[in-house]
């Protein structure tokens, strides 16, 4: 025998069902008298710094059906490239950009559209820098365990190319999957990032 | 500037053990068929993108956000089995987790969801919203006041109903360690006839999802008790990193 390294085990996950919105999202689902407002909801606030954006997209299934019962949670750093939270030791983020954002998908058509700014770029744990990217958390009916992946800018092909994580992506026809090309809707900025759960156009999702 | 915290605080979090949680396919939990990934993970060291986290302050909180006996209630209380659920959200190591958000959400007391996608025939409690949170204290600590949820049919299999559960989503201090789970009832036996349970491989794991009967925290005459702990991620030493400026 040894001795015991004393250690908890994660609690497993569970999916957040159909109804995850009671939870999160109430007011969304007509829930209004017990929160003010839904956590996470609000867009990007005008004073924030940085390019105002826009991601938009939606989740597809094995079958190439839409979602319309996810929800999808963003966390990202600010202008600069610093986050907005706990654990960021390099400085003090803009204090009018919250970084995280949480939206379900539309009931009937399964878009998502978060207005944000285009984060800065974050260092890799060996100083290399990693290009500007997005990380995405989604739940749904049906998924076990929460889903990470990130997007990337389609218009930031040299960072994109030096990024350590696509870099390490061994299929290089599944990079594509993660970077969203930029276009113009009525002047503003506009990235359409389309989420695959499974099959040809399979999203890469990460183990982080 | 840097501020340092204390040792075994500040570097990248435990891996997860991803034959512990259940596996993105789960047959028979139908719907997962079509939504689980067929390629693997990628797996990527933390970065700050990971270690960071967005912090939720108790402001946020209304007098009533965690009583869900009254948070909805217009003409009375909610009507069905007065609990309470109370526990501490700790790290694999057993630390505490402080100022944690837990938001909850369940079915009331016949096993109907206030959802507009919700159609099954037990009816809507007029005075049950069924959703709450909590911001955990320095102990790690948080509780709230509900109503029993009753067990609930859904159509997977033909004759399939959910056990009794409370839906749990918990920020701990980084986004690695973001989790949505499910606490189920000490003696309820649906819990192991619920595809979406048995998809936790083991057994063992399956237990730490179920909340013990606490007839210590019980309110004589009022109020009985369960108590979940919830283990978010632990985090690894730093004593023996090569850390590059920057991270």
């Amino acid at each position: 025998m040894v001795q015991s390294l004393n250690r908890l085990q994660e609690s497993p996950s569970q999916t957040a069902g159909p109804y995850v919105h009671i939870g999160t999202t109430p007011n969304f689902i007509g829930i209004n008298s017990v929160y003010p407002e839904d956590l996470g909801l609000r867009p990007c606030p005008a004073e924030a710094k940085g390019e105002r954006i826009i991601v938009t997209g939606q989740i597809f299934d094995g079958s190439g059906s839409v979602l319309r019962d996810a929800l999808i949670e963003i966390w990202q750093a600010d202008a600069d490239g610093l986050y907005p939270g706990r654990g960021e030791h390099r400085g003090a983020a803009d204090p009018n950009f919250p970084g995280w954002f949480r939206q379900p998908v539309d009931g009937s058509t399964g878009v998502y559209r978060f207005e944000t700014i285009k984060p800065g770029q974050v260092p890799y744990p060996d100083g290399r820098k990693m290009a500007p990217h997005i990380t995405f958390w989604i739940v749904a009916r049906g998924i076990n365990v929460g889903l990470h992946t990130r997007m990337y800018f389609g218009d930031e092909p040299a960072a994109n190319e030096a990024d350590p994580l696509l870099g390490r992506v061994e299929l290089k026809v599944r990079v594509p999957t993660l970077i969203a090309e930029r276009r113009e809707d009525n002047g503003v900025p506009c990235y359409k990032f389309d989420i695959h759960l499974q099959g040809d156009k399979e999203t890469i999702f990460l183990d982080i | 500037m840097r501020n340092e915290p204390a040792p075994n605080h500040n570097g990248a979090f435990y891996q997860r053990d991803r034959s512990w949680h259940p596996p993105a396919f789960t047959p028979d939990y139908k719907t997962s068929v079509l939504r689980s990934p067929k390629h693997a993970l990628l797996s990527l060291t933390n970065t700050l993108s990971e270690m960071t986290g967005p912090v939720f302050g108790h402001s946020m909180l209304g007098p009533l956000d965690n009583d869900l006996i009254r948070n909805f209630a217009t003409t009375g209380d909610a009507i069905g089995p007065r609990i309470i659920v109370h526990g501490q959200v700790l790290d694999e190591d057993g630390r505490p987790v402080p100022g944690a958000l837990v938001e909850y959400w369940q079915a009331n007391a016949g096993g109907r969801y206030r959802h507009k996608k919700e159609s099954y025939l037990a009816a809507i409690d007029p005075n049950f919203g069924g959703c709450g949170r909590s911001i955990t204290d320095e102990e790690g600590r948080y509780w709230f006041r509900t109503i029993k949820p009753g067990a609930y049919p859904w159509p997977n299999g033909v004759n399939d109903w959910r056990p009794a559960h409370i839906h749990f989503s918990i920020f701990g201090h980084a986004f690695a360690q973001r989790l949505i789970t499910q606490m189920y009832f000490e003696g309820d036996p649906m819990i192991w006839q619920c595809p979406i349970v048995m998809g936790i491989p083991s057994k063992e794991a399956v237990e730490t999802l179920v909340a013990a009967l606490d007839r210590a925290a019980t309110i004589p005459m009022d109020t009985l008790a369960y108590k979940f702990d919830i283990i978010l991620r632990g985090r690894r030493s730093t004593m023996f990193e090569n850390r590059m400026e920057g991270n």
